[in-house]
């Protein structure tokens, strides 16, 4: 899914750089407070890591085979800021190295593969194991189900970004149900790998899982032969408080409404399926009027396209709305409950007690 | 893999190219790719003057055409997508050997084929004439933000270990008669990436403690820092200022 050079217009790519420019400066901020001064070889090293893993190649069927993108697993095992910086640098060396997607696209990339697949991915992830019980098999559900949408979300980026700032004119539905449809295919195969994945360093290494923090049992020793709970580490774990277990209540009710509204909603929008073929022309047509007199104004078309877009979709589309828009809302949660706390946060105090259980 | 500490793409030489300072070049590139992708697709001939630009390059920089085209052979993936083009694009048709093809297909075809290539050419030429610590300390000069830096050089560093921490785990378990054929091995194979996973992580914790015991505090000295005349400014711009000539025509006429 790497984008060449010219496929995009160079606004729309200018944009995109400036997107993406914005969340690795985020991510790099975040990376210090996951891994503190710990970043560049720890992130140095999972970036090799992701790089390696995409040359593992997974057999599907006769013949053919697939490999993992790594978005989704470097966000649920190293954290989304640490992993929104291992994806880009992977693709920024691939680019610059490789010559595997264009220069002038890096920004398009960047922003589609890397930022969108491990935010969504992220979110959705932490969502669920807020949600399922607290048990390990939760985790590698949760690890399913958001590499599972992350990857067609980051084909929905792309069609946006493509409704945009596309230099072909290549019908927007087509485009949509092309990489929609395929990104599905691609994201089942995802789902299973990275769940896989993430369950296996989970048994050997659960304190090395970063979106499972927090989900570790209190230490039990052995003492003539029955189970007796250790005695008070210094740090005790932080009990969830009351009004932290409504939060979650709410995070249910509201995300299992959404989901289900967005489901439902998008299957009846979808279910005339010539109204879905002829927005599909209508754009087709639109699109040749604007390429022939090369208007290559991003905001011209904007209005239009960026609009009729979401109807195109089906309810899968609803469904991944729904997690971008968890996602979306989730981080201006986090930034707003950031800056009141007044710039104190709990993410060392966690890493530094995580090791102390299992020693 | 495993060859040294060059990476593929990269031909060792001395000429002109190669002596130019990395961020140079980086930004000649960058500079070039961006204006080609700026030209209106109508005017083809200032494709051809790229594609002349760029070879004037391979030839001062004496990477044979070989080489260059054997890259393109490998890199060039979108091929396929572009030569779907001319059948999914509505539009006006014409009919090549009986086959309708539609007339703006073809010209997105040609846009993206002609960009596309011309921006791999540029990229592995650059590749080709610089070396990954040069090409590190160019992105650094050109203020990548120094953590970035080092996360990417770790990257480089570390990345022919990690491929080959894999291969021997594929070693050993083709060793013990394993084959993957279907999506029943998956289990087995992610169990591997996570066990590369888990050896991955547990390097860098150890890379990090022997820089600690070294006096790491958090930045790495920068030892050779690269510099750059004003006379190699001036020959690296020439890529880029005479592409833009091209371009400004191509507009122009």
């Amino acid at each position: 899914m790497h984008v060449p050079d010219g496929f995009i217009n160079t606004p729309v790519c200018a944009a995109a750089g400036v997107v993406a420019a914005g969340a690795v400066a985020v991510a790099l901020r975040r990376a210090r407070r996951e891994l503190d001064e710990r970043t560049a070889p720890l992130a140095g090293l999972v970036a090799a890591f992701i790089f390696a893993v995409q040359m593992l190649n997974f057999p599907v069927a006769a013949g053919t085979s697939g490999h993992l993108l790594g978005g989704a697993l470097a966000a649920i095992l190293v954290g989304p800021g640490t992993g929104v910086l291992c994806v880009s640098v992977v693709l920024l060396l691939q680019g610059v190295l490789f010559a595997d997607g264009g220069l002038t696209a890096l920004g398009v990339n960047i922003t589609d593969m890397g930022v969108v697949t491990v935010v969504v991915a992220y979110a959705l992830f932490r969502g669920l194991v807020k949600l399922l019980p607290r048990k390990r098999r939760s985790v590698t559900v949760a690890a399913f189900v958001s590499a599972l949408v992350s990857v067609p979300a980051a084909a929905v980026a792309f069609t946006a970004i493509y409704a945009v700032g596309g230099t072909t004119s290549v019908p927007l539905g087509q485009v949509f149900t092309a990489m929609v449809g395929v990104h599905v295919l691609i994201g089942v195969g995802e789902a299973l790998i990275t769940a896989a994945t993430v369950s296996a360093v989970l048994a050997v290494r659960p304190d090395l899982v970063y979106g499972a923090r927090g989900l570790t049992a209190p230490l039990k020793l052995r003492v003539n032969g029955e189970l007796v709970d250790a005695p008070a580490s210094p740090a005790p774990t932080p009990a969830p408080a009351p009004a932290h277990r409504s939060v979650r209540a709410l995070w249910a009710a509201g995300l299992g409404a959404a989901l289900v509204l967005a489901g439902l909603v998008s299957f009846y929008a979808s279910a005339s399926p010539d109204g879905l073929e002829k927005v599909a022309a209508d754009q087709g047509i639109d699109k040749n009027v604007r390429d022939h007199a090369s208007a290559d104004s991003p905001l011209a078309d904007y209005g239009v396209s960026g609009i009729s877009d979401p109807r195109v979709s089906g309810g899968l589309a609803g469904v991944i709305g729904v997690g971008a828009t968890v996602a979306v809302g989730t981080g201006v949660f986090r930034v707003v409950r950031r800056r009141s706390a007044g710039g104190d946060d709990d993410r060392p105090a966690r890493s530094s007690e995580a090791p102390r259980e299992t020693v | 893999m495993g060859a040294g500490h060059a990476h593929k793409l990269y031909r060792h030489g001395h000429s002109p190219v190669h002596a130019l300072p990395p961020h140079c070049k980086l930004a000649a590139v960058f500079c070039f790719v961006l204006v080609v992708v700026s030209t209106p697709r109508t005017a083809i001939w200032a494709f051809a003057l790229y594609a002349g630009l760029l070879a004037a390059v391979a030839v001062l920089a004496r990477v044979p055409a070989g080489f260059l085209l054997r890259r393109l052979v490998f890199e060039v993936p979108f091929v396929a997508f572009a030569f779907l083009m001319p059948f999914v694009v509505p539009g006006a048709h014409i009919s090549v050997l009986g086959v309708p093809l539609s007339v703006p297909g073809l010209w997105d075809a040609w846009n993206v084929l002609a960009k596309g290539t011309l921006g791999v050419t540029a990229s592995v030429l650059l590749a080709a004439t610089t070396e990954l610590r040069a090409l590190l300390l160019g992105l650094q000069r050109l203020r990548l933000p120094p953590l970035l830096v080092q996360i990417a050089s770790f990257m480089i560093r570390y990345g022919d270990v990690i491929s080959d921490e894999m291969r021997r785990m594929s070693v050993a378990r083709r060793s013990r008669g394993f084959e993957a054929t279907g999506v029943r091995h998956w289990g087995v194979l992610a169990k591997t990436a996570g066990a590369l996973f888990i050896r991955s992580y547990e390097r860098g914790e150890r890379v990090h403690l022997a820089m600690v015991s070294r006096g790491y505090a958090g930045s790495m000295p920068v030892i050779d820092e690269v510099t750059a005349s004003r006379a190699q400014w001036t020959a690296a711009a020439a890529l880029p200022a005479a592409a833009l000539a091209v371009c400004l025509l191509g507009w122009a006429l």
